[in-house]
Formats: C-alpha cells, structure tokens, sequence
C-alpha cells in the first residue's frame, strides 16, 4: 500500500519534470517579455540591459537547470509581469479557484445527480425530455459563450448579480474567501453555473445512463417482487450502485474543473488562478506560466492518485487481489 | 414666523448634510489593463503610469490644452548654461503629512537616474540633483536638452524619508527577487492616495485631503474615493458599464462606441490621442527580404513610396476600421506636440491611377509582391488588412503577417521585415525632436534611429535633426521640424495613416475630458 503510494508519486514527479520542459521548451516561441515589459518607444540598448538582468540571454538548458533546481525548494522565482515571488502569487490565487472550483463541482453533483435520477426514472415524461434537450445546449455551448450570456441576462438586463469579480472576500488564515460575505457568494452565483455547466450535464447524462442500466438488473427486479417501496428501490439500490463510476468521473473532472477555469475566470475577471496564466501568456511572463502548469500538472497527478486509493476502497476484490499477489 | 424661519434655517443647515448622507463620490473606472507596479520609476509603461501619475507629482505639469505648467515647483531659471534652477512650491504635504523639500527632489532624482530605473528618460540630459537650499534644487546638466520640461513632467517625486524608512530606495529590481516595497505602497505628493492594492482585482484610490491644490485653486475634481478595476474581457468590461457597477470605462471597443452613445444613462467623449498609426519600408537592403520584386528592393525608389501612399485611402480606413474614431494625418506629429506645423500635416490624395503610374515609371507595370508585417492588436491588425488590399488593387500584392506582440517587436527590433505597421506615441515628452530622432535619423550609437526599423538614411535630414538637437530657442525648434515634417513629406520613408481618437465611455452623471495621453487625471472628474 505505502510502497504503491510512494511508487505514483515518484511517477508523478516524473510526469511534472516532463510537463516542465515541455512548457519551458514551448515558452521559446511565446516571445520576448522584454518587449512588454518596456514601453514600444525604450532604445534597444534599454531592451539587451534588461534581458541581461533577467537572464533571458542564457542557453535553453540552463534556464530550464536553474529553474528546476529553484523549483525543488518550493521557489518559482520573479513574475516578470507583478515583479513579485510566483509562489506567493500563486498561493494568493489558489483560493478564488478552489472556491470557483469547488462550488462548480458541487453544483453538479447536486443538481445533476437529482436530474439523472429524474430522467432515467421517467423516461416518457415531457419534463425528462425538457431537460435532456437543455442539456445538450450545456454540452455544446462554449464556456465563455454561456458566461456571457448569463452576464447580459442576469447582470445587464436583470441586474440580480454582479458581472464581474469576485465581491468582498475576508481572510481566514492565509485563505481568502469570498464564501463569508453577500457580495462574494452573490459573485460566485454567475461563475460558478458557467463552469459548472458542462460537468452538471456530464453527470446527468451518466447518472441517467446507469440507472437505465441497472433498473434493468435482476436484483432490482427482486427487490420489487420483494415488495420493498419504490423509494427504497431508486434510491437504496439503483443509485447507490450507479455512484461508482459517477465518483471516478466527478474526481477526473475536478481536475479538469481547476484546468479549465481560465476561461470562466477571464469571462467574469474572476481573480484566480487562470486569470494569472492568461496574463501571463499575453506578457510572456515565464516564471508564471511554467509554475501554473506544473502545480495542474501536479492537482492532475494528486487527483488521479486519490481516486486510485478510492477504488482500492470501493471495490473490495482489488484489495483482495493485492494481498493474494503479496509480493510487495 | 420666528419658527417658520427657524426651520427653514435648520433646513439649510441640513442641506450639506444631505449631501454628505448621499455617501462619498466614489468613481469605478474600469480598463483592461492593471499596472504592473506603482514603483513610479520602476516601469515606463501606460498602465503603471495610469496610476503613479494620481500618486506622485512632477515639478512641472499640464493644463487641459497640454501646455506645461507650474506645478510643484513654482518657478524656475538658468543660472547659468548647465544649470536649470527651480523653486518648489510652500507647504506641499505628502500622504503622511511630511513636508516636500529640496532632499526629496534630490533624492527622487537619483531613484530615477538610478541603473535600474526605467524612468531616465524624465530626466534626460541631467547629471544630478543638487540642493541650494530648502526649498530650491538645482538641476546639473550632463548635456542639454531643449525640451527639459516635456521630459520633466513625467519625473515623479517620491518621499525620501518614507522609502528609507522601507527600504525603497532603489527603483524595483525584477532581479534581485524580492518584493519590492514601492511597487504595492506610494507616498508622494499627489491629489489621492493609495488606500488598496490587489493586482487584477481593485486598486483604490481616496483622496488626499492635504493636497496643495485644493488651496492652489487647480483642483477641478469632488471625487471622495476612485476604485479602478482591470476587467480584460471587452463583453465583460461594457457589461459591468451598462449595469451600473462601473462609471467610466477608457477602452470600450470601437466597434461597440456607437451602440454606448445610443444607451440611455451612457454617453461617450472622445479626444485626439498623441500617436500616429503608420507604415514603413526597408529602404536599407537592395533586395526584397520578403517579397519577390525581380531581385531589386522597389521600396529604395522613391516613385514607388509615392504610389503606396497614393494606393492608402485613409478616409476609407477612418470609416471603416476605426469607425469615425481616427483622424487622417501627414505628419508624424499632431497637434498638441511641440512643433506641429499644419502646413506639414498634408497627405498625398487617395489616387489609383496616379499609384499605377508611379509604379510603371519606377519599372513595375506589373508591381511586386511583398509581405507586410503587423502585430495582433488592434487596430493595427486590421489596418494591415485593410492597406494589403487595398495595394494588391494598384498591383502591389501585399500578404499580411500578423504575429502576437511578444514576436513582432523583437523580429523588427532585428530589421528583419521588408514593411511593417507601427504606431508611435509621443505622449512622453510631447516634444517634436523626441518622436523625429527616433524614427527618421539614421540610426546610430545615442539612440537616433531607434525606431528606424526600415533604416532610411537620408544626410539631409539627420543634418536638420542635429540642429534641432542641440537648438535651445522654441522657434527656431518648430521652424527645423517643420523642415524635418516636409523632407519626410517628400522622401516618404514612412507613410502616415491617422491618428486614432480615444472614445471615453461613462454614465451621464461624469464628466472628464479625454487627454492625449489616454490617462484620467482624477482631480479634474466630477461627478453629481
């Protein structure tokens, strides 16, 4: 067991040194940040000095030595476009994602669980149809589409929700959250459906899937003859046996959810991490890029490696299995 | 009676405190971009400016019409040749109370001279600072510089005694790796302060209740408190306009200007800015480096410059890439900048047939092809657009390449383009040498030429561009750059489209007036 968890790490350090020289190798096309960082008119000699100083001159490998060296001891070196330790910045983002993220994920699994179950159990009903179609719009519709949309409703037309930010936020600790005040869980409505959207129909369609699949098992058709209630059949047995892979599915999109929150954060200004990376992309701003995708690269291999672990809970035969081969 | 009048006096007395019940001012400006620090010498750039410049104060300063003027200095002299004298202002505050003097002039001086400081340019031509007494400095030159007080009005004065305090003595390292004081707190002399600063979420400013210029009479502003929001997404920025949770938006799309003038509640006010959209050649190879012209460089012929700017329909791009928001130009400088001549300011007449002419005479009867360079903002994008076809109509096949900004400027940077968009600001300085040296001298060692991406060397004009370097008389100064426009007129290395006009988008109940520069002053913003 810890020699299986120590083995993924060790593979996950593998895969983070990879995705950091495959950022670093593409940030030789993104361009010169010394272009941005001076204005249009600043001579050229101004340009070479602050290249020098920065040690964009050096050879590839070097740069990527250094920074790797840095990175070991948690230290991600100087935004080029804040001027301040990406690390801090990094950790000051962290919670409008998580928050953003987590909120979505919840949404989801709140309302799209629900929905599944509904959909797969009346299967005729016009409401079913209803949702089923609506859900396809949540499938197909781009992210920043349906934020903007939501904003001219809600915001400009309506006036209900604030357009853009993230409210008033209030510090716990080191953690900055918005969850705490009006404003900030007011700002967290609009955002937060917008990247929400996509998983809460993803599991709707699965959950629907699964109960479709199992109402048609035997022992669900015992559990009828058994007399048992219709509550107790939908809910004790068909549900709780389609949430398996409903919980492989939701840990996978969690991470895709932090992922792909750059677009939903661009959208509503929402000061997280994706909004860091875009602005970084847009500067050149190295440092910050290479540290944003090795932290998703390192959430994916944590997230992974957690549902790992819970199908080795969940599924009693894979623990059997393990302990019959024995041979570590 | 006693009592009715009674209550009509309490009345009175009631109504400020109406007023005061109807809460502070407080303006939300949002723009797309959010400075990168407010070390006011740490960074030249619009979006830091955008705020230090309400922050921190200069010696010098401008009034509505961009005319210099006194500011914390109150006057100045020359003593003698290599010496500008000024005399500061009495009883100017800082944020924290401390009395300007002639150490801080000193100090921010030697923070803006410093090797890592970006903001040398304010004090070009200066040695030194050097204090006479209390309230009077000296400034040292090391070289002169005709236009000293352009320059001056970007040389922002900060609180000796503050950043010694915090150790900010030196302008922010990007360097060095650790965080920099001065970039997230201020204290100069300015009419707000800093009272938050979260970067891509809020900076806020409140006002300075200090500020010498309430007394002075030139505070035209009654905001309480200035929250500016960097919101990137244009749909987002508008949207946060039209529902009431901004006031002023700098940099509403063009394309959306005419659908904000027509909402109730909105209104937008526009203002020439100091720059120039334009084109240029390499006139420096005698081969096309992109292109394919029969193994010569049509672009070295004269002939061929006049037909591209014959092929160029301003009016056609004013109309139809900037939407009504740009003013065609001939000159590389507009009014508002030191040595505009507006009998320099004439463009060659939109002309097809005189371009195909041209073009026959040079021995191109069949034109060429060449590849026109632009980065991808905008309107520069589609302003390359637009003239590529408009050239490929007299025979000039032009194909656009337009790369993302961090590419483009180092591969110009490289003279590696055979035709290229730009646009020059002169915003700085406001000064003719500044913008003429950089773009039409040949380039050379000090910075001449710097922008002279197509290399034009012409000995005529770097002789008029030297004059004017070392000419320390105002006429004479407009009298050689109007000679330096009307050579540029003639050789064309470079062919001027417009200058763009920057449209303000606010609710009604704010007034501010457009300045050249795209910078809102806050001290001059009213609001009801």
């Amino acid at each position: 067991m810890i020699a299986f968890v120590i083995r993924r790490l060790l593979q996950g350090v593998v895969v983070m040194l990879v995705v950091g020289f495959i950022a670093f190798s593409l940030f030789n096309f993104v361009g010169d940040p010394v272009a941005l960082m001076l204005p249009p008119e600043a001579t050229q000699a101004d340009r070479q000095a602050m290249r020098e100083s920065l040690g964009l001159d050096r050879p590839f490998m070097v740069q990527f030595a250094t920074f790797v060296g840095h990175a070991v001891q948690g230290n991600f070196g100087i935004s080029l476009r804040l001027g301040r330790p990406v690390s801090a910045l990094l950790a000051e983002r962290l919670p409008a994602t998580l928050e953003l993220a987590i909120v979505a994920a919840a949404l989801a699994l709140l309302v799209g669980i629900p929905m599944g179950v509904y959909t797969g159990l009346k299967r005729n009903a016009w409401f079913s149809r209803f949702l089923l179609t609506a859900s396809l719009i949540g499938v197909s519709l781009p992210t920043f589409l349906i934020g903007i949309f939501l904003i001219l409703i809600f915001a400009v037309w309506l006036g209900w929700l604030p357009s853009f930010g993230r409210g008033d936020t209030v510090m716990v600790g080191p953690w900055s959250t918005g969850l705490l005040t009006a404003s900030g869980l007011k700002a967290l409505i609009l955002p937060s459906i917008t990247l929400g959207l996509f998983q809460l129909t993803l599991i709707m369609r699965l959950v629907r899937a699964e109960m479709l699949e199992v109402l048609r098992t035997d022992y669900i058709k015992f559990a009828r003859a058994r007399g048992l209630t219709n509550r107790a059949i939908h809910f004790g047995h068909a549900l709780r046996n389609t949430l398996v892979p409903v919980i492989t599915i939701t840990g996978l999109q969690l991470g895709a959810i932090i992922a792909f929150a750059i677009i939903t954060e661009t959208v509503f200004q929402w000061p997280g991490m994706g909004l860091l990376f875009i602005q970084a992309v847009q500067f050149a701003d190295i440092p910050v890029m290479a540290a944003y995708l090795c932290l998703i690269g390192f959430i994916f291999v944590v997230i992974n490696l957690a549902v790992d672990l819970l199908y080795y809970f969940v599924d009693p035969r894979l623990r059997i299995d393990r302990a019959q081969a024995g041979g570590h | 009676m006693l009592l009715r009048r009674l209550a009509a006096l309490s009345l009175l007395a009631c109504l400020p405190a109406l007023a005061l019940g109807a809460g502070p001012r407080v303006l939300r400006y949002a723009s797309q971009d959010d400075p990168q620090t407010l070390d006011p010498h740490a960074a030249n750039l619009l979006s830091s400016s955008r705020v230090t410049a309400n922050l921190y104060e200069a010696l010098v300063w401008r009034d509505k019409d961009w005319k210099i003027i006194p500011w914390l200095a109150t006057s100045w002299s020359r003593p003698d040749a290599r010496t500008w004298r000024f005399r500061l202002r009495e009883g100017v505050k800082f944020h924290d109370g401390a009395e300007l003097t002639a150490d801080d002039v000193v100090f921010s001086a030697q923070r803006a001279l410093a090797p890592l400081s970006q903001m040398r340019v304010a004090l070009q031509g200066v040695e030194k600072a050097v204090k006479v007494d209390r309230l009077t400095v000296d400034l040292k030159m090391a070289e002169p510089n005709p236009a000293l007080l352009a320059h001056l009005t970007q040389f922002r004065i900060m609180n000796k005694a503050w950043a010694e305090k915090h150790g900010a003595t030196r302008p922010q390292d990007f360097k060095a790796g650790e965080d920099a004081y001065a970039a997230r707190h201020a204290d100069g002399t300015g009419a707000f302060m800093l009272k938050e600063r979260s970067p891509d979420v809020r900076t806020v400013l409140v006002r300075h209740r200090d500020w010498w210029g309430t007394k002075a009479g030139v505070d035209e502003g009654n905001l309480d408190e200035v929250v500016m929001l960097p919101i990137k997404s244009n749909a987002t920025r508008l949207a946060a306009l039209l529902s009431g949770e901004a006031d002023l938006v700098i940099d509403p799309p063009t394309q959306d200007v005419a659908r904000l003038r027509a909402s109730p509640g909105l209104k937008v006010t526009e203002g020439g800015e100091l720059r120039v959209q334009y084109i240029a050649f390499d006139t420096f190879r005698s081969d096309l480096l992109y292109g394919k012209a029969g193994g010569r460089n049509p672009f070295q012929d004269e002939r061929v410059r006049r037909a591209v700017a014959h092929a160029i329909d301003a009016e056609a791009i004013r109309v139809k890439v900037m939407r009504g928001l740009s003013r065609p130009v001939g000159s590389l400088l507009v009014p508002g900048v030191q040595g505009y001549a507006a009998d320099a300011d004439k463009r060659l007449p939109y002309d097809r047939e005189k371009a195909k002419r041209l073009l026959a005479e040079a021995g191109y009867p069949n034109g060429f092809e060449v590849t026109l360079d632009a980065g991808n903002i905008q309107p520069a994008a589609d302003i390359a657009q637009a003239v590529a076809a408009m050239l490929s109509q007299v025979g000039i096949r032009t194909r656009t390449n337009i790369m993302p900004q961090p590419t483009y400027f180092p591969k110009i940077e490289k003279y590696d383009t055979s035709f290229y968009v730009l646009s020059w600001g002169a915003g700085v300085t406001a000064d003719s040498l500044y913008t003429l040296q950089a773009l039409l001298h040949t380039p050379g060692k000090d910075g001449e030429g710097d922008f002279n991406m197509g290399r034009w060397s012409d000995a005529r004009m770097d002789a008029i561009l030297d004059r004017l370097k070392r000419e320390a008389d105002t006429a004479k100064r407009d009298a050689l750059a109007r000679e330096a426009q009307l050579r540029m007129a003639e050789a064309l290395p470079i062919v001027t489209i417009h200058q763009p006009l920057i449209p303000w988008a606010m609710r009604k109940n704010v007034s501010a007036q457009v300045t050249p520069v795209n910078t809102v002053y806050f001290y001059r913003v009213r609001m009801q």
